[in-house]
């Protein structure tokens, strides 16, 4: 273990290990200060920042925050790291390695940057993040690709996509519709259907599996259906034949957080090899989505790394994304203001938070979404989700979530709605993933400028799509009956 | 199955009609088909929605008034005594942010050592106006339902979570404590009373150890009758058993998010 130390303002200021370090480097939020892990001063924040720049990246891959013999995700992460993706930068400092990323950057070098993925740690992109403000955090994520696919296509340049999520608080399979109809209507869906259930239990999952994907067979839809049911409940559904496009589950950086939410490494690969085998997919193979957050590890008492000391929020939430990119996800999210604000407290924390999460995801590799939201309890409101979705949609972000007008009737907390997707594209100049736009065009909802029309009720492709609901409304019914 | 068909004959005539958005309005809670505005929501939905968050916002930082709550409990032909406790968490900014400081009893708290068979809190939690409108209504309920126990005074615990009720039950040598707490407000729901029964309390309790009923909030939500004939039902059981939480059958469901 190594004490690091360096003098600012007069003051000498020692940190006696790298959790410490990262620590103390991160911009204020409040589940550090909760862990007992966060800066006690600015100062002190920036005399971190101060010495973790000047630290080796390759320091990472020796010294390790959460320990190789008792954590099963820090063995993943060394196990798997790619010496010959990370020799462009492995003599870089974590300082340099910032320059180094914004340079690419500037110059539009994505395969440069891209290419980096598997041979950087989660503890290299926490650690280089933490040097940035959030404008270095926009400008990297931009020039950083990831491109995933099953039956669209997500994560082109020039791109922004939706997970529609119309969730019921009993998961009536007629509320459920008339969400996705909505939803529909107003150009989103493209990166999923996803519907949280009331329920977990495989009956049901299977019943809301079948609804929608009656809708997407019915009208052709190129997207995927996912019930975001706990990955042994897909499994079962799997088992039964279910039309399972995509295997969810929601996961956290460490092993002890992996066993608060009921799953281990070896579950998801085979939830993910059953989805596979499926071959639902057109455009590409990737058959899995996670969710993630700050502040999730800490929640379930599973954020202590060497020593039992505690790891910051976001380092354990990079960890989560060391987990993801083993499964060769078509979508990842974080789920930004969810989790209250003894985590993030404010709009300010929430969309740096947001941001963090966004760019650091993307560099290890994944096709990462944000769900900009908010609980009533936590100091964030429309003014901070559109600066966050707009910052967003500037950074190349894959996909927000969307639920009608902002409210989720099921979760109980706010996200975007779908005119917030709608005017993210609009004043951004993106576009719905490519085969989503060919079918709106198709539907007759695009009008000639290719924008989403404003459809009234009795509008013909507004009828079109609506009688699609009787008759999906009347066999989920008798199913049920 | 547990799911309600909510789509009748007369529903499926409509849907025929003029207006196919009706039926799938009726269909849902979601605030579908708004319209729009450009790209944006039109005004009046886009202030519909404002005024729900605002109505959530100002019951999570309402203060939790003892005077009103009293006044409430005397109306009620509640005529037990009333204390007031805070927890470590001194203002709502920290009380947010520091769950921890929420659980523990501010330093100097002096409570009368019982014994008594059930203790009473009424935390002010992520919605004081729960408490200002519900916390009587359901006390005076529950000691009806409740002849032959002895019960301590009624305490009103300020930033407090559900966890500030072991410290206070252990105090006041309660063999088992009701907290009724104010809930995470939704966008349609910023006055949900929590009722949380924990037997045996004393600081380390785990959430598995408690029992809990929901949403008490009339006329939309569970009736104070209702909720008191459940809560005196598990208290009777708990008694019998010596127990609370996942080792005591009936109602007892998972605590929600939040809550804790």
């Amino acid at each position: 273990m190594t004490v690091r130390r360096t003098t600012l303002g007069g003051h000498t200021f020692e940190f006696p290990d790298l959790a410490d370090l990262l620590a103390k480097a991160t911009p204020a939020r409040s589940g550090d200060v909760l862990a007992g892990v966060a800066a006690e001063s600015q100062a002190q924040r920036v005399a971190a920042q101060v010495v973790l720049a000047d630290v080796p990246l390759a320091t990472f891959l020796d010294e390790q925050v959460v320990g190789y013999d008792e954590d099963d995700v820090t063995r993943l992460i060394l196990d798997t790291h790619d010496t010959g993706a990370f020799a462009p930068v492995a003599s870089l400092t974590v300082g340099g390695f910032r320059d180094w990323l914004l340079t690419r950057a500037a110059a539009g070098d994505e395969a440069a940057i891209s290419g980096l993925a598997r041979g950087l740690t989660p503890e290299m992109a926490a650690a280089v993040s933490k040097l940035m403000r959030n404008a270095d955090l926009v400008a990297v994520a931009r020039a950083t690709r990831v491109v995933t696919g099953l039956r669209s296509t997500i994560g082109l340049p020039g791109r922004l996509a939706s997970r529609l999520q119309p969730n019921h608080p009993t998961d009536d399979p007629v509320g459920v519709t008339a969400s996705i109809l909505d939803g529909l209507l107003h150009g989103c869906g493209d990166a999923v259907i996803g519907i949280n259930p009331a329920t977990d239990s495989p009956a049901q999952t299977i019943a809301l599996l079948e609804l929608v994907d009656a809708v997407i067979s019915r009208y052709e839809i190129p997207t995927q259906s996912c019930v975001l049911a706990h990955v042994t409940t897909t499994l079962r559904a799997l088992e039964r034949g279910a039309p399972v496009d995509l295997v969810f589950q929601s996961v956290s950086g460490t092993q002890a957080g992996n066993a608060g939410f009921g799953v281990t490494l070896d579950l998801l690969a085979e939830a993910r090899a059953g989805a596979l085998e499926l071959g639902r997919g057109t455009v590409g193979r990737n058959v899995t989505y996670f969710e993630t957050g700050q502040g999730s590890a800490l929640s379930a008492d599973a954020h202590r790394g060497v020593g039992g000391r505690a790891v910051d929020q976001q380092t354990l939430e990079c960890r989560a994304y060391g987990v993801a990119r083993h499964y060769d996800p078509l979508l990842v999210n974080t789920v930004v203001g969810f989790i209250g604000p003894e985590y993030l407290y404010d709009g300010k924390q929430v969309i740096r938070a947001g941001l963090e999460d966004h760019l650091c995801g993307k560099l290890l590799g994944l096709p990462m979404g944000v769900d900009v939201c908010y609980t009533n309890h936590t100091e964030v409101d429309g003014d901070d989700t559109d600066t966050l979705t707009l910052l967003l949609g500037a950074a190349g972000c894959s996909f927000v979530i969307a639920v009608p007008g902002s409210d989720d009737v099921m979760l109980h907390y706010q996200s975007l709605s779908f005119t917030d997707v709608l005017t993210a594209r609009q004043v951004l100049g993106l576009q719905p993933a490519p085969e989503f736009v060919a079918w709106l065009a198709r539907m007759e909802l695009l009008d000639d400028d290719g924008r989403v029309r404003s459809l009234t009720p009795d509008a013909p492709a507004a009828r079109a799509l609506l009688a699609a609901a009787r008759p999906t409304a009347k066999i989920a019914i008798s199913a049920d009956s | 199955m547990n799911r309600t068909p909510n789509l009748d004959g007369a529903k499926m005539a409509i849907w025929a009609d003029s207006d196919p958005w009706a039926v799938l309005r009726q269909a849902t809670r979601a605030r579908v088909a708004l319209g729009r505005a450009g790209d944006a929501l039109p005004t009046v939905r886009e202030l519909e929605f404002r005024a729900a968050h605002a109505a959530a916002r100002d019951a999570v930082h309402t203060a939790l008034d003892a005077d009103r709550v009293r006044t409430a409990l005397v109306a009620a032909g509640v005529g037990i005594d009333v204390l007031e406790v805070r927890s470590q968490a001194g203002d709502r900014a920290t009380y947010l942010q520091r769950p921890d400081l929420g659980r523990r009893l501010a330093e100097g708290t002096d409570l009368p050592a019982g014994p008594v068979d059930l203790a009473i809190v009424l935390a002010d939690g992520l919605s004081p106006r729960a408490v200002h409108d519900h916390a009587a209504g359901t006390v005076a309920a529950v000691l009806e339902r409740l002849p032959g126990w002895s019960v301590g005074p009624l305490v009103l615990a300020h930033q407090a979570r559900v966890a500030l009720g072991d410290p206070v039950g252990a105090a006041l040598g309660a063999r088992c404590v009701v907290v009724g707490v104010g809930e995470r407000p939704g966008l349609s729901s910023a006055d949900s009373l929590g009722l949380y029964l924990t037997w045996d309390p004393r600081p380390g309790r785990r959430d598995a150890e408690r029992n809990c009923i929901s949403n008490v909030r009339p006329p939309h939500g569970l009736g104070y009758a209702q909720a008191a004939d459940t809560l005196a039902g598990l208290l009777t059981a708990a008694r019998k058993l010596g127990a609370s939480g996942v080792l005591l059958k009936d109602e007892g469901v998972a605590l929600p998010p939040g809550a804790g």
